[in-house]
């Protein structure tokens, strides 16, 4: 089996979730986009691990998973708190640091 | 010459006509990862938008057990399936995301994204076949345990190399539930 297909999943849907970032407003799915880019990476990670026939792809893919829970929980409060202040989800009308 | 390359193409296994079932699935279940993350990114309604994220993210689990990364599999339908998307509803009910379509949901600067995007995706598969061309992986025969993704192979390789990043990640989990409990607080005088 050519491990090449896994790996051109894997970079066509982070291009896809960094399509997203770019071309979305909403910040909840821009982070879904960041979401997909970061499954992107794990699948091009556990292919690595199977390529090289030890775990520490996997176990670095578990690692960034574990992340990526505490990105999107710190995320989402940031986001809940701007909507309190602004009304909005739009990235495009979060121009200012200060809440 | 050409039995000698005959020979050798039989030894090589099967060809693209003869696909095995792994390489049958792999396909299947890539297409319909890559169609749902699609239409995570293009469609205009924001819970849709988190339903078709699921999908993307179960097909992902499916491909890491083609990888044998049993483990991984699993974590991935516990931690994403289970709690991120969760998160990612509570947060778009949370800001009143409207319900239905949302015309406003994409920013204006859309062709210039897309064309962004065919210049990436073209860079980083022309990498990929440039760097990983000749490259195969044999599957273990099925009583090997050669490399297997299974969850004590998992434990035994995490408990003993990465013990420190691993207690590294509690703290982190710990510094993001304190965080994120202190911006979601309302302050006493607001209310």
């Amino acid at each position: 089996m050519n491990p090449v297909n896994y790996l051109y999943l894997a970079a066509l849907l982070f291009t896809i979730g960094a399509t997203g970032v770019l071309v979305r407003r909403n910040a909840i799915v821009l982070f879904m986009c960041v979401e997909l880019m970061l499954n992107a990476s794990n699948l091009a990670l556990v292919t690595f691990s199977r390529l090289h026939g030890n775990l520490d792809g996997q176990i670095i893919a578990f690692f960034t998973m574990v992340v990526a829970a505490a990105e999107v929980v710190v995320g989402l409060a940031i986001i809940v708190s701007v909507f309190r202040t602004r009304h909005s989800a739009s990235v495009d009308d979060t121009n200012l640091m200060k809440l | 010459m050409t039995a000698a390359l005959a020979a050798s193409l039989s030894s090589q296994g099967h060809s693209f006509l003869s696909p095995t079932g792994v390489e049958i699935v792999f396909v299947l279940v890539g297409l319909a990862v890559l169609g749902a993350a699609v239409l995570t990114v293009s469609t205009s309604q924001l819970v849709h938008a988190a339903l078709w994220l699921v999908v993307a993210l179960g097909g992902l689990a499916i491909e890491y057990l083609l990888l044998t990364a049993e483990f991984i599999a699993w974590v991935q339908v516990l931690i994403y399936l289970g709690s991120v998307v969760v998160l990612v509803l509570f947060g778009l009910m949370l800001t009143r995301a409207p319900i239905g379509r949302s015309p406003d949901a994409d920013s204006g600067n859309r062709w210039v994204a897309l064309g962004l995007a065919v210049v990436a995706a073209g860079t980083l598969v022309t990498l990929v076949v440039d760097a990983f061309r000749c490259t195969w992986m044999d599957l273990p025969a099925s009583g090997s345990t050669s490399v297997n993704g299974s969850t004590q192979a998992n434990g035994e390789v995490l408990f003993r190399y990465w013990v420190l990043p691993f207690e590294a990640l509690s703290v982190l989990l710990l510094a993001a539930l304190v965080g994120a409990i202190v911006l979601s607080r309302r302050h006493r005088e607001e209310g």
